[in-house]
């Protein structure tokens, strides 16, 4: 068993997906953890969920970054806690610099609602621990900022050090300009820290988890994080 | 003393900014085809108490930095006036 911590910004709503999935899915001991306590009440792995926090005002996450849950969220990361960031959460994780780059607009200017395909890119971080390399997950994407940025160096490293987790891809698992719904640098759609203990990702894995929405392919990675508990 | 800053936001040049390129092409339509490279960002006010105008000037960029533009895929530039 592990304690997962979801953290509940104002205008978070894909909150209660991630409790339920952890809890009744996964089997996890959750608590909720509000904008505005400052304590982690005992978690071992942060949730930052999707959503629009504080209204996106400004930028996405640019405001929930500083609420007081955060400056726990950071010391926490920085200490190597596992922390998971999802849509917003990611757009949160980016805010703080617990993850490089920044997600903008889609290139179309759209919110997208779709499924997609991701694949992971290596099985050495705890999140894609169990995903079957080269296997093609269909999981949901929900946003109108989720074009990962980040320059040229940046990239650069993100690529020698295996940051790069999720890669958009086809049905097939083929990474090509088609597949990429947001216009993303290098088809990315998520990416870690380079401690490999803070993970952002756009795609929805707490969408496609229950068995009643006919798409399990979410559970490799919540599978892959309680590899963390298992070993 | 009380000073007032005038700030812009503006998304950086080699990023696409999908929003002005929607109104670059509307130009067109407007029969204004020689207005080209809209771009569109925010403009910021604000008020701060400070000593002097450097030190409002400090601060106006602390919070440029810390909050009010993101330098990964903004820059920002501001003018500070005395109330």
């Amino acid at each position: 068993m592990s304690k997962f911590g979801v953290v509940i910004f104002p205008g978070s709503n894909c909150d209660q997906d991630m409790i339920y999935v952890l809890r009744d899915i996964m089997g996890q001991e959750v608590v909720e953890l509000w904008h505005k306590d400052t304590d982690l009440k005992g978690c071992d792995f942060i949730v930052l969920p999707g959503g629009f926090s504080y209204g996106d005002y400004l930028r996405s996450g640019a405001i929930a970054r500083f609420s007081p849950i955060m400056e726990k969220v950071i010391e926490f990361a920085n200490k190597g806690g596992y922390v998971l960031g999802v849509c917003n959460g990611f757009q949160i994780l980016c805010e703080a610099g617990l993850v490089p780059g920044a997600l903008l607009h889609n290139n179309d200017r759209k919110f997208i609602c779709k499924n997609v395909f991701i694949k992971a890119e290596n099985n050495s971080t705890l999140i894609t621990s169990e995903v079957p390399t080269g296997k093609a997950l269909k999981i949901p994407i929900a946003h109108g900022e989720g074009k990962y940025y980040a320059d040229a160096e940046t990239i650069k490293q993100l690529n020698e050090n295996g940051q790069i987790i999720f890669r958009y891809c086809d049905e097939n698992g083929n990474v090509t300009d088609a597949a990429n719904p947001n216009g993303a640098t290098e088809n990315i759609a998520g990416v870690c820290n380079a401690g490999k203990n803070v993970f952002g990702m756009m795609p929805h894995p707490e969408r496609a988890t229950d068995g009643e929405l006919s798409n399990i392919d979410g559970r490799w990675i919540f599978d892959s994080l309680l590899s963390m508990v298992k070993n | 003393m009380k000073f007032r800053a005038e700030i812009d936001v503006m998304p950086l040049k080699a990023l696409l900014d999908p929003q002005g390129k929607a109104v670059t092409g509307s130009m067109k339509n407007l029969g204004l085809p020689e207005i080209e490279n809209v771009r569109i960002g925010k403009h910021i006010t604000l008020e701060v108490e400070a000593d002097s105008k450097d030190t409002a000037s400090a601060k106006v960029d602390d919070a440029c930095k810390k909050l009010l533009a993101n330098q990964i895929m903004e820059f920002y530039e501001f003018e500070i006036f005395e109330n």
